[in-house]
């Protein structure tokens, strides 16, 4: 088999007395989903942080692509590849949906220390920013200011943004909060076709989109790892079935 | 053509015009005053950059204008004396050489500052740059080999080719042409990648990271640009008044320079011009009248923070927009 | 040099450390509460000095001066929270820094036109007046002694109002959760206005004490409101711990400084270079003290968790 694009060793994060990340190991193949779920509490967001790197782990190592990154900041990561949206969608409000894909497409298309070229004009940013924003439906509105969207658009956004940073993993931090039926139905099947250009890390609440997506499963209690395997695997893991469901094992 | 750029267009031709219809007039004082704008209008630019791009909050750019000051009145002193100044190279005279030492020495300056006070953002960030320019304040005060606390004279204006800049109308033209190509610096700067990224930094430090731009060397060399530009405007400063001391480097300097961008408009092109403007005349109509303006400065302020945020230009133009 | 005198110099920069605590104390337990920066701070030291040397001036009395002095800065700072500051909570820093610039000029120009531009000043009270003997043989002037024994009693007097009353309780929580003590019926907007004036008053009478010891001017509040910064800067900001110890390792710094740099430079330069070298390099001193903790730790020696 092929090394994961994603492999995470041994992560430890401690914040005081709390284990928030307890030993997890978990990676991400090609083309797969890999959905990390758990209770509330359990440590998801904190995992997510480490990973992306705003947040320093007390031990451990994190390879992406086969090279250690966990001494790297949160743009360098960025820059290697990781797209990450994030579970409050954060984006440079005053920008146009263009303009924040545009921003996207200059960090990964090469420097930003070009002081003179006005970017309205540059078509090498303008034409992949489009491009990302017609994948994620929002085409219509590129040109409305970030901060006028609405929560739906904001999350396509995100997603857009990582679509043109060329990422080569996405880290997609519970992209279904507070969409709604039908829009999760939308996004879940954009989502299913995502996989295709590079794998997803998946931090989902909502069952039914992670069941019809992932190709595996890691359930995260306690900042622990309970249980990795298959969407068959962990309906039936008695472990899971405790943490969810408080049955008695 | 919008609105904003009709009142951008507007600013600048009154700013050429005024001294012109003046000097026909026999007024030179006018054309000093106009000059005086020009130049203040020209360091504020530069802060602009930082401040209204990139939302560094600097209280400390009395520094870059100072050094800049400093810059012109060693250079000058050295010709003038005809000694040399370091490592047998000698002073000058020449305006453009003067520039360039400007920029050269509010540049290294800026960086050095930059590099530790960057690592901090917030309160702390104001804090520590309005402390080293306190720092090279004091050094200014207690270094006596240029005048100390009574600062430097330059006993003649320096020198630019072709014409002759005791001329008021000449220093002003000179002055003009320089705060035009700021403006068209901070233009062009502001729809460029770098001023994106920088502005994006303004909006949401951890969007421009996580798209893989790194925020701290952005801002470094925002911050580096801001003060090389308010450098050149205070060697222009020091040539107006033909006197430098440390009061260029003082903190009440570093507030008014922020306080020129807020009555003018934070982050617009013409903000520090028309804040300048609206600074100048309101000291110089008000000043005639009672030597505390300051109170109604102060009072004036307040309200402009506290009820009319956006400045003049925001108040002619409108809310700024992004394309 | 001589023992009396390296001691002498060690108690002036304890005495100019306290002083610098009174001024860091209240603009460190200000933005720890409310999240604001006050640039006004330093006119409300001026306020304090004003109004003890008119009030000595029409009395007679150094200590009838002294309580005019709490009194009008606390109320300058009530006065000002009400009308101006409470607006500013929500605001971001550039409109705070703008406001309590604007109140600078505001209350630097109105001093000036009641008093005028001539400095005032202000003596010494008979108690203090005359020096106690130092070990060693030397002699140092009562006044600054007791100005140290006010500065360590205040530090004591903010460790119990802090941690064991409920006034500090309230202060406390109003760090972490300024919801929460709301929705416990605290009324936020009193305790704000209590901490801004306590704040004040700590401010109004370091400037009082400043007052004995050198003119009293508009102004005076500014230099020492620059140090306040770097003070809590180094100490981190919102700790009142931090402003402690970071105003003796500043006040220490700072006189040491002038006083021994001149002679370090003595040693290997012609004695009037060595003069103006010391002295220029010892004005730096403190904000390279800061550069090197920065560099080292970004928020200062004690930050607040937040």
């Amino acid at each position: 088999m092929a090394e994961p694009v994603l492999e995470i060793r041994n992560l430890e994060k401690s914040f005081g007395a709390l284990k928030a990340t307890d030993d997890v190991s978990l990676d991400l193949r090609s083309g797969e989903i890999h959905a990390l779920i758990g209770p509330n509490g359990a440590g998801k967001s904190t995992l997510v942080q480490q990973i992306a790197g705003s947040l320093k782990p007390d031990s451990g190592t994190i390879l992406f692509q086969g090279r250690d990154v966990s001494g790297l900041d949160m743009a360098a990561r960025a820059r290697l590849g990781m797209g990450r949206t994030f579970q409050i969608s954060s984006l440079a409000g005053e920008f146009s949906a263009l303009r924040n894909v545009m921003l996207a497409v200059q960090a990964s298309a090469g420097s930003s220390f070009r002081f003179f070229r006005p970017v309205m004009r540059d078509a090498s940013l303008i034409e992949p920013a489009r491009e990302a924003l017609s994948r994620v439906g929002l085409s219509d509105r590129a040109s409305v200011p970030a901060a006028e969207l609405s929560h739906g658009e904001r999350r396509q956004l995100e997603i857009a943004i990582a679509l043109a940073q060329g990422a080569r993993a996405f880290l997609l931090d519970e992209p279904m909060a507070g969409m709604g039926p039908e829009g999760s139905q939308a996004l879940t099947r954009f989502l299913d076709t995502l996989r295709a250009q590079a794998p997803v890390l998946l931090i989902e609440h909502d069952m039914d989109a992670v069941f019809a997506l992932a190709d595996r499963i890691s359930v995260l209690v306690y900042g622990r790892i309970v249980a990795t395997g298959t969407v068959e695997e962990i309906r039936n893991d008695p472990a899971v079935r405790e943490a969810y469901l408080g049955e008695g094992a | 053509m919008n609105r904003e750029t009709l009142v951008n267009a507007l600013l600048i031709l009154g700013l050429l015009a005024a001294p012109f219809a003046a000097d026909a007039m026999g007024e030179p004082f006018y054309v000093t005053l106009a000059t005086r704008i020009a130049i203040l209008a020209l360091a504020a630019t530069g802060l602009n950059i930082a401040l209204g791009l990139g939302g560094l909050v600097s209280f400390g750019h009395a520094a870059f204008f100072g050094i800049g000051g400093y810059a012109a009145g060693i250079l000058a002193t050295h010709a003038f004396n005809a000694e040399p100044l370091l490592f047998g190279l000698p002073g000058t005279n020449q305006m453009v050489s003067i520039w360039l030492a400007a920029v050269a020495a509010a540049g290294m300056a800026a960086l050095l500052i930059g590099l530790i006070s960057l690592r901090t953002s917030g309160v702390y960030f104001i804090m520590i740059t309005l402390a080293f320019a306190q720092m090279i304040y004091y050094f200014a005060i207690s270094w006596p080999a240029y005048g100390g606390e009574d600062g430097l004279s330059i006993y003649v204006r320096n020198a630019f080719p072709g014409t002759n800049t005791m001329r008021p109308m000449s220093f002003f033209l000179i002055a003009a042409g320089l705060l035009l190509a700021g403006l068209a610096f901070f233009a062009l700067l502001r729809n460029s990648r770098f001023g994106a990224a920088l502005q994006a930094g303004r909006q949401n430090e951890i969007r421009l990271a996580a798209v893989g731009i790194a925020p701290f060397r952005i801002r470094l060399v925002a911050f580096v640009l801001s003060a090389m530009m308010t450098g050149v405007a205070g060697a222009l400063f020091a040539d107006l008044n033909r006197f430098v001391s440390p009061s260029m480097l003082s903190w009440h300097m570093s507030g008014e320079l922020i306080v020129l961008i807020i009555l003018g408009g934070v982050g617009r092109l013409a903000g520090p011009l028309a804040g300048a403007i609206v600074y100048v005349l309101f000291e110089f109509a008000l000043g005639g009248v009672t030597e505390h303006w300051q109170l109604f400065l102060g009072l004036v302020l307040l309200c402009v923070v506290l009820f009319a945020r956006g400045g003049v230009v925001g108040l002619l133009a409108g809310r700024a927009r992004h394309g | 040099m001589s023992l009396p005198l390296f001691i002498e110099q060690i108690l002036n920069g304890l005495q100019f450390g306290v002083m610098l605590f009174l001024m860091a104390a209240g603009l460190t337990l200000i933005f720890g509460v409310m999240g604001l920066i006050n640039l006004a701070h330093g006119s409300l030291f001026m306020v304090g000095a004003f109004a003890c040397a008119a009030v000595a001036a029409a009395t007679g009395s150094f200590w009838l001066g002294l309580a005019a002095s709490l009194a009008a800065a606390a109320m300058a700072g009530a006065v000002i929270e009400i009308l101006v500051i409470r607006r500013l909570y929500e605001r971001d820093h550039l409109d705070q820094v703008l406001a309590t610039f604007a109140l600078i000029l505001i209350f630097s120009e109105g001093t000036r036109w009641v008093f005028g531009s001539f400095p005032l000043y202000l003596d010494i009270p008979p108690l203090l007046t005359g020096a106690a003997s130092l070990p060693g043989g030397g002699q140092y002037p009562v006044y600054r002694l007791a100005v140290i024994a006010v500065g360590i009693a205040v530090a004591l007097g903010l460790y119990v109002l802090i941690g064991r009353t409920r006034l500090g309780m309230r202060i406390r929580a109003g760090e972490s959760d300024r919801e929460m003590i709301g929705a416990l019926g605290v009324d936020i907007g009193t305790l704000y206005t209590l901490v801004f004036a306590l704040g004040a008053a700590l401010a109004g009478l370091a400037g009082a004490m400043v007052g004995a010891l050198q003119s009293v001017q508009v102004g005076m509040g500014e230099p020492v409101l620059i140090l306040a910064f770097v003070v809590i800067v180094i100490g981190g900001i919102g700790s009142i711990k931090g402003a402690l110890l970071g105003s003796i390792l500043v006040g220490l710094t700072e006189t040491l400084g002038r006083f021994l740099l001149p002679h370090l430079f003595a040693l290997i330069l012609p004695a009037s270079e060595a003069a103006g070298m010391g002295a220029a390099l010892a004005s730096m001193l403190i904000y390279i003290l800061m550069a090197l903790i920065l560099a080292f730790r970004p928020r200062g020696l004690f930050a607040a968790s937040t």
